[in-house]
């Protein structure tokens, strides 16, 4: 069915297109150019209590073709990540973005560095898409030195505060609240700028998501939860866990916007449009409708509470990658050829990470014993034995 | 009685008044006294005057002037962008003020009693407390999480639990208790100019309360340092540690003790966590005897860790077993009997050091 849209929409603009690329250049860098570009999404948008956004999105050759390679970027980075669990190198918890991607770099390419982001322990994409670097997620991953949280986080604390990234939280639903604080934080100091903070359909229960929603809308604050319903609530499908599975309507008061999550330019198209929503009239849900690949984590296989052949029905019919490829292909963006060397080139950058981020020391001992606070005062910590390992907090 | 008590304190308080300040000081005969209340007032005022990114929030502390009236006044002077009410919603606002932490601002976050703040620990450890290590750095929370700790009168079990040993027992945190109108004002505005997640644990029967003040204390500029106890009064025979009103019923023993020939050393711990280890020590070592006096629940309360502390630090100095007084091992009853038995008073204190000190005291039997 989402085919069958892509393809009429495509070919409607495409025959226009079409003499325009040939007048402009013979030979277009693969980079792509800024010229225009309107695409219809793959469904119709549904609203709560606000009038949904145009299904037209205006995008560009170069936006669709960073698209591609940012998706395909984070794809093999997640699948490299479930390799390295495997092999023992990461350990713990490890909780994979594959088939999501699309809610990151949508989400991205309708904001600024200036609007924050906070996620939950599902945050090793969003970590990219905020600027984070291959190096700093696989070295984080293996607990060494050059990760972005100097290997004292792990896979559910990343963050990059530079660029408004707050983590990377392992407390189911606590990221929301967090969250309506940062927005909270714009506001008190007038930046003009958004929050948006994601949450599962597994947290879309919590109670505290609701008290910070209350105050949100009591204070006008301008907060966007984002609930990237993937179905599951680690094994729990969402019919079994919510009366009401309908996410977006569940502020009530609160307006929301219904996205299909696989698509990246819906996606942008509603963070836009939340973002301008939030500036003036406070918070905005938006439930994407999004899927994850992998199980819950790398404990879970995946496949004990859904079929396998739904997974399958997903990679085939909605794959934000394919999808993105074949808009490419059908607009004649880029040849077969040139987006099959994208991959490779990802595939590359991704290994020659790994590779430097396997060459990164642990952290020295003297580390356990730094960032206890910020302000030291110089007291004393201890180790296990406090007679053999103390140290005088910096 | 409380007089010389007093009289010692101001002595002590002397000593830091500058010598300009002291010329005008002959002047006048009485130091100023203030109540907690208006200490903690004053300091809330004087932090918000000073840096625009302290802003207050909780139950009723805008219009309603504060539960307990700490935060009066505060939002027709600076408005309800600073001073927030929020609905009763611990979790939803301590999160709320703990993201605000994270971009930058200076919340002080208040809980109407710190038996609330059950419903937001997780924010306060999870989201606050870890946060600067879990990120290497990269994420501070400079937040105050503050209230009325540990009993009232009659309030029964829900409402008088101590909950400084358990926050304290968090590395990430810093946990502070005032005792006197000194210690409120410069710990609490040490707290909200620290950097870190400072929870601040106040005591609703001091507020009324008044002690003197120094000049030194009311300056806008006055901060306790945080890490630091304070030695209330001297002594040689024994050491007595506590913590907000104990230190008061530390120092009514320390009276009756001294009329049976007993000096007791009453140390005002003033920061749970960190812990003033080397104070606490140095005075043991002096005295040979330690009683720790606390209001919470015995078990895995902060007097255990001063023992352990002391055990490991400073054995071969003791002549005598520590002694804990605690509050008792039971939910708080209401009956006013009963509750008198929940909490120590300060005639187990005096017990307890006359233990320390081996002078007879007929034990309880044994069952």
């Amino acid at each position: 069915m989402a085919l069958s849209h892509l393809g009429a929409s495509a070919s409607r603009s495409s025959s226009l297109l079409k003499p325009l690329s040939s007048a402009l250049s013979l030979r277009r860098p693969i980079s792509g150019d800024n010229s225009p570009l309107t695409v219809e999404t793959s469904v119709p948008f549904t609203s709560h209590q606000c009038e949904a956004p145009s299904r037209s999105v205006e995008t560009n050759p170069k936006e669709l073709l960073t698209f591609f390679r940012d998706m395909a970027l984070m794809r093999r980075m997640e699948i490299a990540a479930d390799s390295l669990y495997k092999a023992k190198l990461i350990r713990g918890f490890c909780h994979l973005y594959d088939g999501q991607e699309a809610v990151a770099v949508g989400m991205e390419a309708a904001i600024t560095k200036k609007d924050c982001i906070i996620t939950a322990y599902r945050d090793h994409c969003t970590f990219v898409s905020r600027g984070g670097t291959l190096l700093e997620v696989f070295a984080e991953l293996m607990g060494r030195q050059a990760g972005c949280s100097k290997g004292k986080g792990g896979s559910m604390h990343f963050y990059k505060k530079d660029s408004n990234f707050y983590g990377g939280h392992g407390i189911v639903g606590a990221q929301v609240p967090l969250g309506c604080g940062l927005a909270f934080a714009q506001k008190y100091s007038k930046d003009e700028t958004v929050t948006f903070a994601l949450y599962g359909d597994g947290a879309a229960n919590q109670g505290q998501l609701f008290e910070a929603l209350n105050i949100s809308a009591l204070w006008d604050l301008p907060a966007i939860l984002v609930c990237e319903n993937n179905h599951y609530g680690m094994g729990t499908a969402e019919w079994r866990a919510a009366k009401s599975p309908a996410y977006y309507k569940r502020g009530d008061y609160v307006p929301g916007l219904k996205v299909d999550g696989m698509d990246a330019l819906a996606v942008k198209q509603a963070c836009k449009f939340a973002k301008e929503h939030a500036l003036k009239n406070g918070p905005i849900i938006l439930e994407m409708d999004t899927y994850r690949y992998h199980g819950h984590s790398m404990s879970d296989p995946g496949s004990t509470y859904r079929t396998r052949d739904e997974i399958s029905g997903v990679r085939q019919e909605r794959d934000p990658i394919e999808r993105i490829r074949k808009l490419i292909l059908s607009h004649d963006l880029a040849t077969e050829k040139e987006l099959k060397d994208v991959e490779k080139e990802v595939r590359k950058e991704v290994d020659d990470a790994i590779a430097q981020a396997k060459e990164s020391p642990m952290p020295e001992p003297s580390e356990l014993f730094t960032n206890v606070y910020a302000k030291g005062l110089g007291v004393e910590s201890f180790g296990a034995d406090r007679k053999e390992v103390r140290a005088t907090l910096p | 009685m409380l007089a010389i008590a007093r009289q010692r304190m101001l002595g002590q308080s002397f000593k830091k008044i500058l010598p300009a300040v002291s010329v005008l000081r002959s002047y006048s005969s009485a130091a100023k006294q203030i109540t907690v209340r208006e200490a903690l007032n004053s300091a809330l005022d004087e932090e918000m005057s000073a840096d625009p990114k302290v802003f207050l929030m909780g139950e009723e502390v805008g219009e309603y002037q504060g539960a307990y009236k700490i935060t009066k006044g505060l939002l027709e002077k600076y408005g309800p962008e600073r001073v927030l009410d929020t609905p009763i919603t611990e979790a939803g606002f301590t999160g709320i003020g703990v993201g605000a932490a994270y971009y930058g601002l200076k919340p002080v976050v208040e809980f109407m009693t710190f038996n609330f703040s059950m419903q937001a620990i997780d924010h306060i450890i999870n989201s606050a407390a870890k946060s600067n290590y879990m990120s290497a750095g990269q994420i501070s929370v400079p937040i105050v999480f503050r209230g009325p700790n540990g009993a009232a009168a009659g309030v029964g079990a829900q409402h008088s639990q101590c909950y400084a040993a358990w926050y304290a027992s968090c590395p990430g945190l810093k946990v502070l208790s005032p005792y006197n109108s000194e210690d409120a004002r410069g710990l609490l505005k040490a707290a909200i100019r620290d950097p870190d997640p400072v929870v601040f644990l106040e005591n609703e029967l001091l507020y009324g309360e008044s002690f003197p003040v120094s000049d030194e204390v009311l300056d806008s500029s006055f901060c306790l340092p945080i890490g630091k106890a304070k030695i209330e009064r001297e002594g040689k025979d024994v050491t007595i540690t506590a913590f907000s009103k104990m230190v008061g019923y530390a120092l009514k023993a320390a009276e009756m003790l001294e009329k049976d020939g007993i000096y007791a050393e009453v140390i005002n711990l003033r920061s749970i966590r960190p812990l003033d280890r080397s104070t606490i020590n140095a005075s043991v070592r002096k005295t040979n005897r330690l009683i720790t006096v606390e209001e919470g629940f015995p078990q895995h309360g902060v007097g255990a860790e001063i023992c352990a502390s002391v055990v490991e630090e400073s054995f071969s100095y003791l002549d005598a077993p520590v002694e804990r007084i605690a509050g008792a091992d039971v939910p708080m009853p209401y009956a006013a009997n009963l509750e008198r038995m929940a909490v120590p008073q300060v005639e187990d204190i005096v017990r307890a050091a006359k233990r320390a000190c081996y002078r007879s005291v007929p034990l309880a039997a044994t069952a």
